[in-house]
C-alpha cells in the first residue's frame, strides 16, 4: 500500500482545503477512499452518525500535480483509510500561503497520513511544516459497507433556493426548535417549516424549477404522473441542515435535493470539482 | 413593497395592524433593549412601545412612533400583549441581519386580539416567511414614577463619547458612580475594582457636551450589572440624555437615527 501525492497550484490547495472544510463540518469522522483517479470523502449511514450518510467525490487531477497510489492488492487498487476531517482540516490551515503540499502515508509507528507543507521562507532554505495525522487502515472485508449510496426512488425533486437565503432561515430556525419539516413539489415550490409551543414560521419559496431526471428502465416512475401541487414531505434534524449549509463557503454549480416523504431527503451539490451528496433521514 | 395580508378567517378585523417596508427599523430598536427574554407591547394610536424588565430595578423602552411604519391602525384606545421578544427578533431578522445594499425585508404585522398569536408577515427577494408568535397575559410594568418636572440634573452627550468609556468600564468594581455638579468635576464616571479606582471626567464645555443643565451636585451609585444592557442602546444611537431625580434615579434616554433618517427612543 502506498499513497503519495503533490499540490504546488496555490489556487488548487485553496480548493482542497475548502473542499477538507467542508467535509469536517459534516462528519467527526468519515472514510477516504483512494483510487487511481478519485478520493472519495464517504459516511456511511450508522446510528452513530444520526443516521446522516454522505459521499463526496472529486477528481485527483483537477487538485493534484503528482499522484501515486499503490491499494491493497493488484485486483484491489484502491486504499481506504479512516480519518478524522477536522485534523486534515487543521493541517492544511497552514498551507494558505505555501509554495507545495506534499501527503504521503506512513507507518512508522502507526498509519499517518504526512502532510508537509512548504513554506516560503526569506533564506535559500525552505521551512517545512509537517502534520502527521493518525488514520485507521480500513481492511477489504469490510469494503462492501462503503458503496455508493443509490438515488432514492424519490417523490419530488427540486432545485434548492439561493443557499445565502436558505442558511439565514435555517440559522434563525435553529434558534427556535430542533426539528425542521422540508415540503416541496413538482411546481417548483418549496417550504421550510417550524412548529413549537411558542411560535410557528413558514418560508416559502417559488419559482425554483425542478431538475428533469431522465428516466432509466422507469425508475423514476414514482415521480412521474404526480399531481403537480402536492407536497413531498419530510420532518429532519436542523443541525444537521444547519450543518450542510454552514460549510458551503462558495456557492455550487447545481443544487438539488430530492424528497421521499417521510423518509429520507437526498441533497446534491455539485461544484466544478467536486460532488457533495448528503442524505438525511426524516424523523416521525 | 408592503405585503399584504390575507384577510382574517372569521371577519374580525384586526386590533393592531402594520406594515414597515424595511424590518431593520424595528428590529435594531428592538435589539437595543434585549436583555431579557420576554418584553411587553403596548400600541396606541400613536405608535408602539416595548418595555423590557429585569429584577424590578430596572425598566428600558423602546419607542416606534406610527410614522416610522408605512401603515399602523389600532382598533381599540390600547392593545397591550407579553411576548417572547428573543423569539420576535429571531422572527423579524429571519432573512438575516447583514444589511445589503438595496434589499430589505418588508414585514406586515397582525395582531386579532387577546388570546391570538402575533402573526408577521416578512418578504425578500420575493421569499415569503410567516410566523405566529404566541402572546402571554402582559404582566404589571413597574412606574418609577421619573417626571420630567422633577430632575434635578440633565446632561446631553453626544453618544461617541460615552461608547469608549462604557466599552472600557472596569466591570470589577461593583458599582458605577455618577457625579453631576454645576461645579468641577461636572460630570464624573467612576469605578472601584480590584486593580483601583478609575475617574472618568467630562468638562462642561466639551465639544461633545450637547446640553449641561446641572442644579445640584449629586453623587450616586448605581449596581454596574443593572447599566451593562444599556450599552446595546449607545452603541446605536447617537445622543443620550442623562437625568437624575432628587431620589437619584437614573432616566437614560437614547436617541436613535435609522438608515433613513428617522428618529426613535429608547430609554
Amino acid at each position: 500500500m502506498r499513497f503519495r501525492a503533490k499540490i504546488v497550484d496555490l489556487a488548487c490547495l485553496n480548493n482542497f482545503s475548502r473542499v477538507i472544510n467542508t467535509i469536517a463540518k459534516l462528519a467527526k469522522t468519515c472514510t477516504l477512499r483512494l483510487t487511481v483517479c478519485k478520493l472519495y470523502f464517504i459516511l456511511s449511514d450508522k446510528v452513530a452518525n444520526g443516521g446522516a450518510s454522505m459521499w463526496c467525490e472529486l477528481c485527483q487531477g483537477n487538485f493534484f500535480d503528482e499522484f501515486q497510489m499503490e491499494g491493497v492488492a493488484a485486483e484491489h487498487n484502491e486504499i481506504y483509510l479512516e480519518l478524522v476531517p477536522e485534523n486534515l482540516s487543521r493541517a492544511l490551515k497552514t498551507a494558505h500561503s505555501a509554495k507545495a503540499l506534499k501527503i504521503k502515508l506512513t507507518n512508522k509507528h502507526c498509519p499517518c497520513l504526512r502532510v508537509a507543507v512548504e513554506l516560503p521562507s526569506l533564506s535559500s532554505s525552505s521551512r517545512i511544516v509537517t502534520h502527521d495525522i493518525p488514520v485507521g487502515i480500513i481492511p477489504r472485508r469490510i469494503w462492501n459497507d462503503f458503496r455508493e449510496p443509490t438515488v432514492p426512488d424519490f417523490d419530488v425533486s427540486i432545485y434548492l433556493p439561493v443557499l445565502k437565503t436558505m442558511k439565514s432561515v435555517v440559522e434563525r430556525m435553529k434558534n427556535l426548535s430542533n426539528f425542521i419539516v422540508i415540503e416541496a413539489n413538482l411546481s417548483g415550490e418549496m417550504n421550510l417549516k417550524i412548529e413549537t409551543d411558542l411560535v410557528s414560521v413558514t418560508t416559502h419559496f417559488k419559482d425554483l424549477g425542478n431538475p428533469p431526471w431522465a428516466s432509466e428502465d422507469g425508475c423514476q416512475s414514482s415521480a412521474q404522473g404526480r399531481d403537480l401541487e402536492s407536497m413531498a414531505v419530510a420532518r429532519i434534524d436542523i443541525k444537521k441542515l444547519q450543518q450542510l449549509l454552514a460549510g458551503q463557503q462558495v456557492n455550487p454549480t447545481k443544487a438539488l435535493c430530492n424528497i421521499v416523504s417521510k423518509r429520507i431527503v437526498h441533497f446534491v451539490l455539485l461544484h466544478e470539482d467536486v460532488s457533495l451528496q448528503y442524505f438525511i433521514p426524516a424523523l416521525a | 413593497m408592503p405585503f399584504s395580508a390575507p384577510p382574517p378567517a372569521s371577519g374580525e378585523p384586526f386590533v393592531l395592524s402594520a406594515s414597515l417596508d424595511n424590518a431593520r427599523h424595528l428590529s435594531s430598536l428592538l435589539r437595543a433593549v434585549h436583555f431579557q427574554d420576554h418584553a411587553t407591547c403596548f400600541a396606541t394610536a400613536s405608535g408602539l412601545r416595548v418595555t423590557v424588565e429585569d429584577a424590578k430595578c430596572i425598566q428600558a423602552n423602546a419607542f416606534i412612533q406610527a410614522e416610522i411604519f408605512q401603515e399602523f391602525a389600532v382598533q381599540e384606545e390600547s392593545v397591550m400583549f407579553r411576548i417572547n421578544l428573543s423569539v420576535l427578533l429571531d422572527c423579524l431578522t429571519i432573512f438575516g441581519t447583514s444589511s445589503l445594499p438595496g434589499t430589505s425585508t418588508a414585514l406586515r404585522m397582525c395582531y386579532r386580539g387577546y388570546g391570538y398569536p402575533l402573526m408577521l408577515f416578512l418578504e425578500e427577494g420575493g421569499v415569503v416567511t410567516v410566523c405566529k408568535i404566541n402572546t402571554q397575559e402582559p404582566e404589571e410594568l413597574l412606574d418609577f414614577d421619573f417626571c420630567s418636572t422633577k430632575v434635578v440634573n440633565k446632561i446631553i452627550l453626544q453618544s461617541e463619547g460615552l461608547r469608549e468609556a462604557f466599552a472600557e468600564l472596569d466591570m470589577t468594581s461593583e458599582v458605577l458612580q455618577i457625579t453631576m455638579s454645576p461645579d468641577k468635576p461636572y460630570f464624573r464616571l467612576s469605578t472601584f475594582g480590584n486593580a483601583g479606582s478609575a475617574h472618568l471626567d467630562y468638562p462642561r464645555d466639551s465639544d461633545l457636551m450637547e446640553a449641561f443643565h446641572c442644579n445640584q451636585t449629586q453623587t450616586n451609585r448605581y449596581k454596574i450589572s443593572l447599566l451593562k444592557p444599556s450599552t446595546k442602546a449607545l452603541a446605536l444611537s447617537c445622543k443620550v440624555s442623562i437625568r437624575t431625580d432628587a431620589q437619584g434615579f437614573l432616566s437614560l434616554q437614547y436617541m436613535i437615527r435609522n438608515e433613513d433618517g428617522q428618529i426613535c427612543f429608547v430609554e
